[in-house]
């Protein structure tokens, strides 16, 4: 079965695929790491977003040849209960999901965000994250939470 | 899955033992900090005997041999946040610390049938439940310490986990008293409850415990569950409504390893061992079908609601007597209509299912597992209690998406091949086919006086009828394969909220019952409240238009009930209101900027919600600009104010984007609206700045706080947006293009 090396999380892992089109998000799933999410298969969500190379981007979309030599980073990537990324603290922190099931989607855009812009306006954070759908309605809780982990307000926990 | 994915510190626990998986939830407070192991074992151990009755004690909680307490709850947590409301009130009113709660929900086969956790009675009905169950269970305790100690059950308190004297000293713990061993008591009525005066847990904005779990990628969702030799299985529709599979073309996917075709009258799907094969088989399979039933056209709906035959008229509502109107009276009549529309779920609807001979096991995110047991054990063939459904989080639904399809799905295909089956929807499948909150078609005609005084209404109502005794509604797969289940419809309570909460000198509300509706139907969050209202409070702000009253005045004249005056003025001092009437000054500008307000008094005996909007509207587009959203919300006793809070956000925003720009569309086939872009859901530039104030009567009982807030949604912003221009809005959603219609001076309103 053909392989396909790639950086994920920080380390070399081999996906093996027989079909080179796979999406990259059944390639994760199939390797356990069950945080990024199917929405829709057409990108439009942004449910199964993972950063590649840093950028967002729908898994749904790149396919296993595409991604090969890339790095990937998931929401397992970013941090752990036990040591959480501050755009998961912040979460936790603001009690931003409901569901839930958009969450590792919207943590990974912000995630892209805070890298190209530390320090982002409500406009930028809203700009950033204008691809990733939410049907619980937990936008303020978002915002609030990435303005804090970027350090801008200490009040992500005060909800609503 | 295997714990091994879960860090050990997650306060979520699940297991697999005997082929089913148990989950439950330790209260940790939220903290990331470790927490000690706890009452997992308990759980298992209690699972053989577990009561179920609802009237028994036993059946909610248990004191463990180690001084934990076990909370089984029937209703489930969908991220409103029950996971911690619940296990609040029970250790507020056991006496004991919430981290030596575990929490288990929505199995079958551990937790009492307390109902469909729908209609907002999550904590309404099921907390109080609960409340119950734990004052009994405080009571029986006290009992046993007093006998023990040879002292007055007066003189003795139980909190932290103890029954201690009030004097103070040692006390016994609750495992001594009772660790272990089952209360054998049913629900006293008349045990009596704490004084929310002392409370220490309810009322605070404690943290939901699945929430670092869904920030880290650790809870296991539906989507995400896994058993040893599962198959994984996509569905294939059909390309029209009604149409029968004629022929199906297996050697189309002959070049798949290892791909089975299961087809049992219309019923058709692919299997395979991984899921990207099963997608692809599914793109591939090559079937014939009928040309199917057909569906009316989109423009026509409203028209065929009203012309639907057959339809059973019921008078819902009459008070009052027709008064002599004075001179300077204004009658007017307006029709509003609400389009179909589809819960949306960002995750499509997904299930796994174990069907042996003699037995099934099913998870699923059911809103209502106990309710699916009879539904499932029927088109099975199996005894009911042969029949276990297993909550596990899905992606919200609202209502009743395609979840329990997804586990019809599942069950059937598990049958079929002999192993455990994984269905996973798409996309296409879930806007396409999952059950839509249903078209509401509403005519009010009404007069007012000079002085506002309203001196008639009459509201009919076009909505499909709710087939008596149906358990819930008919699945996909038992239809598709022509298996056994109960017919008929089903969306809810839609008809509540057709009369106007004001002194009205007579009222009529009128149900059009229909015996069919275009696409299968189901409750929808605030099931037909967030049309009623829209079509209630816009026409009373058209009445106060027609009589050249404030619209806020006409509603302060007309309301009796003092939580409604609170809440209203409440928003109206949010929005430092202008009396004045609408449209506004600014009518004729480019942009035109106007406030509205609407209220509901939830079916009439639930929360009271005041909301009022802040719009900008460019005339050129039609596009409408929300630029603030008030509201005032009062649900009696505020059990977690963070998690009230977060429902509120929730209803307020989703419903802002049901109103502004969701609709199914249709052509004369088949839904056609089945991707992200041609149901488009409100994103993060559409948000308006939210300003909640959340009323707390800690001695009121609990009203519920998941739905209310998405009933006055509609009316307004209609009624914003008509003092903003003057246009008034009658049809949802409400597009550019219906803006620019309306402010056009075309009808706004739906041909009928």
């Amino acid at each position: 079965m053909p392989r396909y090396e790639i950086r994920l999380n920080g380390t070399s892992r081999t996906i093996e695929s027989a079909d080179p089109d796979q999406p990259l998000l059944y390639a994760l799933r199939g390797l356990g790491l069950t945080a990024t999410k199917f929405g829709c298969g057409l990108g439009q969500c942004g449910a199964c977003n993972v950063l590649v190379d840093g950028k967002a981007m729908p898994s749904c979309r790149a396919t296993v040849a595409e991604t090969a030599g890339k790095s990937i980073t998931t929401l397992e990537g970013l941090g752990t209960p036990a040591a959480p990324h501050p755009l998961q603290a912040a979460f936790i922190a603001a009690q931003v999901p409901q569901c839930g099931y958009c969450t590792s989607g919207m943590i990974v855009s912000a995630a892209a965000l805070l890298r190209e812009t530390p320090k982002p306006s409500e406009a930028d954070i809203r700009a950033a994250l204008d691809g990733n759908l939410c049907r619980c309605g937990t936008h303020v809780r978002v915002v609030r939470a990435v303005l804090a982990a970027s350090g801008q307000t200490g009040q992500a926990g005060q909800g609503g | 899955m295997t714990t091994s994915q879960i860090a050990p510190n997650v306060s979520r626990r699940a297991l697999l033992k005997g082929g089913a998986l148990t989950v439950g939830f330790v209260l940790g407070g939220g903290r990331l900090e470790p927490i000690a192991v706890l009452a997992q074992g308990a759980a298992q151990a209690a699972a053989p005997a577990r009561v179920l009755d609802p009237k028994e004690v036993d059946a909610y909680l248990a004191v463990n041999g180690d001084g934990t307490v076990t909370v089984w709850c029937g209703k489930v947590d969908l991220g409103q946040g029950l996971r911690v409301a619940i296990p609040q009130i029970a250790a507020e009113e056991l006496g004991i610390g919430l981290d030596k709660i575990t929490y288990i929900e929505g199995d079958t086969a551990l937790t009492p049938d307390q109902g469909r956790t729908a209609g907002s009675y999550g904590i309404a009905r099921g907390g109080m439940q609960i409340r119950q169950a734990a004052a009994t269970a405080r009571k029986a305790l006290v009992e046993i310490a007093a006998q023990r100690l040879g002292v007055p059950a007066e003189t003795l308190v139980a909190e932290g986990g103890a029954v201690r004297p009030k004097a103070g000293g040692t006390g016994l713990g609750f495992a001594e008293l009772i660790g272990g061993k089952r209360f054998d008591l049913k629900l006293d009525p008349k045990a009596p409850v704490r004084d929310p005066a002392t409370y220490t847990l309810v009322g605070k904005p404690l943290p939901r415990p699945d929430v670092p779990a869904k920030c880290t990628g650790t809870l296991t969702y539906v989507h995400d569950f896994a058993v040893p030799g599962m198959l994984h299985a996509r569905m294939i529709r059909p390309p029209a409504l009604g149409a029968h599979l004629v022929a199906v073309d297996e050697a189309s996917v002959a070049g798949l390893a290892g791909v089975r075709v299961v087809h049992i009258k219309d019923f058709l799907a692919v299997v395979a061992a991984d899921e990207w094969t099963a997608v692809k088989a599914a793109r591939a399979l090559k079937a014939q079908w009928t040309e199917g039933s057909g569906l009316p056209a989109q423009d026509q709906l409203p028209a065929v609601l009203k012309a639907s035959p057959g339809a059973t008229e019921q008078v819902l509502v009459t008070k009052g007597a027709e008064a002599p109107r004075p001179d300077g009276a204004k009658t007017l009549q307006a029709t509003y209509f609400w389009p179909m529309q589809s819960h949306a779920s960002i995750g499509p609807s997904c299930a796994v299912a174990d069907v042996k001979p003699d037995s099934a096991t099913v998870w699923t995110a059911s809103q209502g597992t106990h309710g699916n047991q009879d539904t499932f054990a029927r088109f099975l063939k199996l005894p009911k209690d042969k029949v276990r459904l297993i909550y596990l989080d899905g992606a919200g639904c609202y209502g009743m998406n395609g979840h329990e399809d997804a586990a019809a799905d599942a069950a059937v295909l598990s049958r079929a091949v002999g192993a455990p089956v994984r269905v996973q929807w798409s996309r296409e499948d879930e806007l396409g086919w999952d059950p839509k909150g249903p078209a509401q078609l509403i005519d009010i005609a009404g007069a007012i006086d000079a002085a506002g005084k309203i001196r008639d209404w009459r509201t009919d109502m076009w909505i499909p009828e709710n087939t008596r005794g149906l358990p819930s509604i008919p699945l996909l797969a038992p239809e598709a394969a022509g298996l056994d289940q109960m017919p008929g419809l089903n969306s809810g309570q839609i008809a509540q909220n057709g009369d106007p909460p004001y002194r009205t000198d007579r009222v009529q509300v009128v149900a059009h019952w229909l015996k069919t509706s275009p696409l299968r139907p189901a409750p929808l969050r605030s099931p037909g409240k967030p049309a009623n209202c829209f079509a209630v409070e816009s026409f009373l702000d058209e009445l106060a238009a027609a009589a050249g009253l404030d619209p806020l005045a006409l509603r302060l004249q007309g309301l009796t009930n003092p939580r409604g005056i609170a809440v209203v003025e409440q928003v109206a001092q949010m929005m430092s209101w202008q009396a004045r009437p609408s449209p506004g000054p600014g009518r004729d500008a480019p942009v035109g900027r106007g406030r509205g307000i609407a209220y509901i008094h939830y079916k009439h005996e639930e929360a009271h919600v005041a909301i009022g909007m802040d719009v900008a509207v460019e005339r050129s587009s039609g596009a409408i600009k929300v630029e603030r959203v008030a509201c005032a919300h009062d649900c009696g006793q505020i059990i977690n104010p963070d998690g009230v809070r977060a429902q509120v956000e929730g209803s307020i925003l989703q419903t802002l984007s049901r109103v502004l720009m969701e609709e199914v569309r249709f052509d004369q086939k088949r839904v056609t609206s089945t991707d992200w872009s041609s149901y488009p859901l409100l994103t993060f530039s559409d948000v308006p700045k939210l300003d909640i104030v959340l009323i707390d009567r800690p001695t009121d009982p609990p009203l519920g706080a998941g739905e209310a807030a998405c009933a006055p949604v509609g009316a307004a912003l209609a009624n914003a947006v008509f003092d903003a221009t003057g246009a008034r809005l009658r049809t949802v959603p409400f597009t550019p293009e219906r803006v620019k219609a309306a402010l056009g001076g075309q009808a706004a309103t739906p041909r009928t």
